[in-house]
């Protein structure tokens, strides 16, 4: 098992093994024909450069280029110039400038949109804690049944949302649902999840928690294996307790980790869609007051066809998650370093 | 493991010594420190059996719901255990929904899209960490930049060229776009990047062509990032709705993700059928998941990425 960890860990930034190694995919062009591990030959990669490959690369590169800039750079640009384009309902475009973008600003529905996805978020970070808790018990020396665990926490996580989405329904109902005869049980009147907007969001975002806790673990868990156990014995022989060598050696030593985690958490968390179409359904009254940002998008360019309006939505998404990324990152820095 | 005790027993003993006891064998203190662990693992096994049983419930509960009748599913106390159980409801699945065409569907948009990718960005990986060629490094940060970019903002366009092309509620407008990866082109570009330059300078020595060289070394090398990529690629493409929902409006057309999505405002459809489809939806992926479960684990801890 730690094997093939290792094996794979250059293939994709383990989030753990080099804490200063900004762990998400970073754009790292521009660094010479010698990549990571070819530093020792200096001769060697003036040998290579010499060398010329003719065709052949163009060959290997040609098909995913042309994909990649047909069906994605040329979207991109495109969009970047929908966002500045107003179409007439019935065919004919023109640019109008930031029209689109001066609209969204003044829409109530951007801040309510921008405002459940925070919560979403919010609620679904809040399994990470869960999962490094979680994770520390699983990955304890000689614990029996670790791989029957793990299966069970990852399913959520490989199922689809929009089949598990089905029972969560049937869970939160709040006429026959069981989720509130439970509560019912100890006394608790539950509301009607789905169609009431505060607790539809809600109760998306603990299907979403429930989803990612699993991915999370397996994350956390990856990073735990490259806590030097030593370190828990000489703990042990000081006397200290389970809980202080939970706060003072896994915590601060998966900061790395956690931190890749969060970055990761964010982003997806931002693309909530397909748990809250699905559990909420199309048709469901609450929708507008209970959209997602990715949701207000789909309405706008899909259900109203109206591209200029979506294309802004979009760019916004961009630009929010950009920053979002962005500040982490400079928190990061700060955070597995400093301390 | 072993040069761990033997490290820890140092300072061990000499505590003991110092206290003026005998030390125990270092047999004894490793058996004894193993003991105390079992011990306190029965806390651990309390907190992660209980979480366990939260994971699982939906997925229990949909299949004992499956089994039942409408009215049991909605009974306002719950049955637990319906009174008989209804494996017809299996096959009304097939009567009432579409579903072997959106089956069919799902199955063929993952293989297509596995497949290609798998090519597409091996190859592209390969040339982007081993070839050199005028340009490389643009057209990298080009591909790589995609990463950054959320899908919303090329989904319009996406839509706009597929339709332009006459591809809607199309085989060939659901796989199109998902053909390519610039996720997997980095993922190959890394593995590729971490392999011994050696082997590819021998090859050459002995004659091979860069296609010879990569088929015969660097490929089979590269066979368990590959895995990794087929398992990301298989994992999204079944699971997937946005795109689905966009191109497809016939619910024939559609694969399995969209179809369920697009179910839940028709009220026709009993509850036990609707939980029998997304159970059978969702199970291939399931099984295969289960079959594969320490590949998964290890690959996706690795990528990182959904």
């Amino acid at each position: 098992m730690s094997d093939s960890v290792q094996q794979q860990a250059p293939a994709g930034q383990a989030p753990s093994s080099q804490a200063p190694s900004s762990p998400v995919p970073r754009v790292r062009a521009g660094r010479g024909p010698v990549g990571r591990g070819g530093a020792p030959g200096q001769p060697e990669s003036r040998r290579r450069r010499k060398r010329n490959d003719g065709a052949w690369p163009w060959l290997f590169v040609a098909p995913l280029a042309a994909g990649i800039v047909v069906f994605y750079l040329w979207p991109i640009l495109q969009t970047a110039w929908y966002s500045l384009t107003t179409f007439g309902v019935f065919g004919g475009a023109t640019f109008s400038g930031l029209d689109n973008y001066r609209q969204l600003v003044a829409d109530a529905a951007l801040y309510r949109a921008l405002g459940n996805t925070l919560l979403y978020t919010a609620i679904v970070l809040l399994g990470i804690p869960i999962a490094v808790y979680l994770a520390s018990l699983l990955n304890l020396p000689d614990l029996r049944f670790a791989s029957f665990y793990r299966v069970l926490y990852f399913l959520p996580y490989v199922a689809m949302p929009t089949a598990i989405a089905m029972v969560w329904r049937i869970i939160y109902n709040g006429d026959f649902g069981v989720l509130n005869y439970v509560l019912g049980l100890v006394g608790i009147e539950g509301p009607y999840w789905i169609s009431t907007p505060g607790a539809a969001m809600v109760a998306v975002a603990l299907v979403g928690l429930w989803s990612s806790l699993g991915f999370s673990m397996i994350v956390l868990g990856a990073g735990l294996k490259n806590i030097p156990p030593d370190l828990y014995e000489a703990a042990e022989l000081d006397g200290a307790s389970r809980w202080n060598q939970f706060r003072s050696i896994t915590v601060p030593l998966l900061t790395p980790s956690i931190s890749f985690l969060l970055i990761i958490t964010v982003i997806s968390s931002f693309q909530l869609f397909d748990l809250l179409y699905a559990i909420l359904g199309s048709t469901n009254p609450t929708l507008p007051r209970s959209m997602s940002l990715v949701y207000f998008f789909y309405q706008a360019g899909f259900v109203q066809n109206d591209k200029g309006y979506a294309a802004a939505i979009a760019m916004v998404i961009l630009l929010i998650i950009g920053v979002a990324t962005a500040v982490q990152f400079r928190f990061q820095r700060r955070w597995v370093h400093g301390g | 493991m072993a040069d761990d005790l033997i490290a820890v027993r140092t300072p061990d003993e000499q505590r003991e010594a110092l206290r003026g006891t005998t030390p125990p064998s270092g047999r004894a203190v490793g058996r004894r420190r193993r003991r105390r662990r079992q011990g306190s693992h029965v806390v651990a096994h309390v907190v992660l059996a209980s979480g366990a049983l939260v994971m699982a419930f939906p997925f229990v509960w949909q299949l004992i719901m499956s089994l039942s009748t409408n009215a049991e599913v909605q009974s306002v106390t719950p049955t637990i255990w319906p009174e008989t159980l209804r494996w017809e409801n299996y096959a009304e699945v097939f009567r009432q929904l579409p579903f072997l065409s959106q089956l069919q569907t799902s199955v063929m948009i993952t293989v297509a899209r596995t497949l290609a990718q798998i090519l597409f960005c091996t190859l592209a990986g390969y040339a982007f960490a081993r070839m050199h060629f005028r340009g490389r490094n643009v057209l990298l940060v080009m591909v790589l930049s995609i990463l950054m970019v959320p899908s919303q903002v090329y989904l319009l366009s996406q839509y706009q060229i597929v339709q332009g092309l006459g591809l809607l509620n199309t085989f060939g407008g659901l796989v199109l776009p998902g053909l390519f990866s610039a996720f997997g082109t980095f993922l190959m570009r890394t593995a590729f990047l971490a392999m011994p330059p050696e082997l590819e300078e021998a090859a050459r020595l002995d004659g091979a062509n860069p296609l010879q060289i990569f088929w015969r070394v660097m490929l089979p090398l590269a066979r368990p990032t590959m895995s990794v990529l087929a398992i990301t690629a298989s994992l999204w493409s079944w699971n997937e709705l946005l795109w689905p929902l966009v191109v497809s409006t016939f619910s024939e057309r559609m694969p399995l993700s969209a179809g369920l999505a697009t179910l839940v405002s028709d009220r026709t459809v009993d509850y036990p059928v609707v939980l029998a489809a997304s159970l059978m939806a969702m199970a291939p992926i399931l099984i295969l998941f289960i079959a594969l479960q320490r590949r998964v684990i290890d690959g996706l801890a690795s990528s990182g990425l959904k």
